[in-house]
């Protein structure tokens, strides 16, 4: 238990999404596996609803899938993956939601732009972190990136969110 | 087999675009052939549009395609089922952008004219103005004739077609041996995932029966199974047949023993099941109606490839939209058992996910050699595209020309459908 210093909380929690960011871009997926807790949920939705579980989502990952996810991507095995898309990321327009002993919860917007075969794509979603401070920083207890046009047509990922 | 087709020397013409072994490269390229096909085939056949329960209730609708064109998918207060165009009889506008809901009618938002969930012209504001002939009846919605078997609701603007049932033929069976899923339960959809891929829609149409790929496009998804499942999806060296089905549809029965949902509930339940079953023996479920469950659960070892846009995919629907000569959508909707246990359905969600979809573990490689195909024949438009496996080797199947599972005996089904209707 880490009592969160509400005092330049905002920066902190910056910081910390924006390290994941350069670290999602980088495809630096070991780095990413470890800034999670393991009980902690990585959902990209398809609907707006209160309990992902009980519908269809794009994902839907705990510690396993997670894990399985990133090894398909490092394995060398996926076409899609090798090479994957390369991408540029930015995200801002941080807001902090709730702030309960050592979890905070914070909505931000995420752009990312995408190219591969020299055809680039834009993607744009609200993001909603839920933080866990532990004696080592934050750590991401849960994950919800919501696509625009999460129930449309999209395209397939090679990357993540 | 391996001789070049002329391609700049054919006219588009059927019979020489598709050859029984071969077709010839326009057939993902060609703009022309694109507009023919519509014509020809989306606007003359039946087109899968919906599953039932995608249209729970009275008033129910949801937004679909046929071909290119928008249709509405609506249940009216009868239970009847209404497929109509997308398009207001005045000036065209669409009347409905919300892709499900519920409603009692359909307005126009330009001039405010009303229709019926039967599609028929209800009220428009200052009808004076069009004089006292001016006849409602005849300005109702363009209707399509609609049908449904086992759930599947088809649409067609051919009046002159044959009955659905009829068109489907032999592939009925399949069918109602697919629809076992529900384990006991009607058969429900569970939501969908859609993608865009840039390549011609026979590449997916083809893709359906193709179980050559499998072990190479999803070997990244094999390995992350456990051993016993990976086993039971490494199909290639079992029993598993392709059967031609008449009408351009196929069969692709992969895992023999998954035929039959309900044949042999006494095998054992797969280690990674183990812990639904346990949980429905919790919730009180007797052992028989858990072992039913359990299998329904892990999807039918078959694909049904239903030409020409539909597929009964092992544990999903999968659905294709043409939208141009490169450009293909994809949906592919999960089902579940309609009543059924709430845990086993959100395992079939998560098997799905697991797969399918943007972001599953198996369809973004489809996608990938997909749109490969596209960037491919950029080049080399005089060489054939191959297919030619197995042809040698076909025996004589129940409906039709039988093949090993690897084979491409459902794409030449679909393919002399294709010839046909395009002669035609």
């Amino acid at each position: 238990m880490n009592t969160i210093d509400n005092e330049n909380l905002l920066w902190q929690v910056t910081q910390f999404i924006w390290h994941e960011a350069a670290i999602l871009d980088a495809k630096e997926y070991d780095a990413w596996l470890d800034l999670w807790q393991p009980e902690g949920l990585y959902i990209i939705p398809i609907e707006d609803v209160d309990d992902y579980a009980a519908v269809l989502n794009l994902c839907y990952d705990d510690d396993k899938m997670r894990r399985d996810r990133i090894k398909r991507f490092q394995d060398g095995f996926s076409i899609s993956s090798a090479p994957p898309a390369v991408t540029v990321r930015t995200l801002s327009r941080f807001v902090i939601d709730a702030l309960d002993g050592n979890t905070v919860v914070v909505s931000c917007a995420e752009h990312l732009v995408e190219d591969k075969f020299g055809r680039q794509r834009i993607w744009a979603a609200n993001v909603r972190y839920t933080l866990t401070s532990t004696d080592t920083g934050f750590r991401l207890q849960e994950k919800v990136v919501r696509l625009l046009n999460s129930d449309g047509v999209l395209n397939s990922f090679s990357y993540l969110f | 087999m391996n001789q070049l087709i002329d391609v700049k020397n054919i006219a588009l013409e059927p019979d020489q675009l598709v050859h029984n072994d071969k077709i010839a490269t326009p057939m993902y390229t060609s703009s022309e052939l694109f507009e023919q096909e519509q014509e020809k085939i989306f606007h003359k056949t039946w087109v899968w549009v919906a599953h039932a329960s995608e249209i729970p209730d009275k008033g129910s609708f949801k937004l679909s395609k046929v071909g290119r064109e928008p249709v509405i998918v609506v249940r009216d207060r009868k239970n009847n089922i209404h497929v109509m165009v997308n398009r207001c009889r005045h000036r065209a506008a669409t009347v409905c952008e919300v892709h499900k809901g519920k409603t009692s009618s359909f307005q126009c938002p330009y001039h405010g004219w009303g229709y019926g969930l039967d599609g028929s012209l209800r009220a428009l504001p200052n009808p004076e103005q069009y004089g006292d002939d001016f006849d409602k009846s005849q300005h109702g919605m363009l209707k399509l004739r609609v049908e449904s078997y086992q759930g599947m609701i088809f649409a067609t603007f051919n009046e002159g077609i044959e009955s659905l049932e009829d068109f489907l033929g032999a592939a009925k069976k399949w069918i109602d041996l697919f629809m076992k899923q529900g384990g006991g339960y009607p058969v429900k959809t569970l939501g969908e995932h859609q993608f865009s891929v840039p390549m011609n829609w026979k590449v997916q149409l083809e893709n359906t029966t193709d179980a050559y790929h499998f072990p190479i496009v999803h070997k990244s998804f094999l390995q992350s199974l456990d051993e016993e499942a990976e086993k039971t999806f490494t199909f290639l060296d079992g029993e598993g047949f392709v059967e031609d089905l008449g009408n351009g549809h196929s069969v692709m029965v992969m895992i023999p023993e998954l035929v039959d949902l309900e044949e042999d509930l006494d095998r054992k339940i797969p280690e990674r099941f183990a812990e639904l079953a346990q949980a429905l023996r919790g919730e009180g479920y007797p052992e028989d109606q858990v072992r039913r469950i359990v299998r329904a659960v892990g999807g039918s070892g078959f694909n049904l490839n239903l030409f020409p846009n539909v597929a009964c995919s092992m544990a999903f629907f999968r659905v294709l939209t043409p939208v141009a000569v490169d450009k293909t959508d994809i949906r592919h909707i999960a089902i579940g058992m309609e009543g059924g246990p709430d845990i086993a359905n959100r395992v079939r969600l998560r098997l799905h996910e697991h797969f399918q979809g943007p972001m599953g573990f198996g369809s973004p490689d489809d996608a990938e050699v997909w749109e490969r195909i596209q960037r491919g024949v950029e080049g080399g438009a005089e060489l054939p595209i191959l297919v030619n496996r197995g042809i040698e080797k076909e025996v004589p199947g129940e409906a039709g020309p039988r093949g090993h599972v690897s084979d491409e005996t459902g794409m030449r089904a679909a393919y002399a459908m294709w010839k046909r209707m395009m002669q035609e």
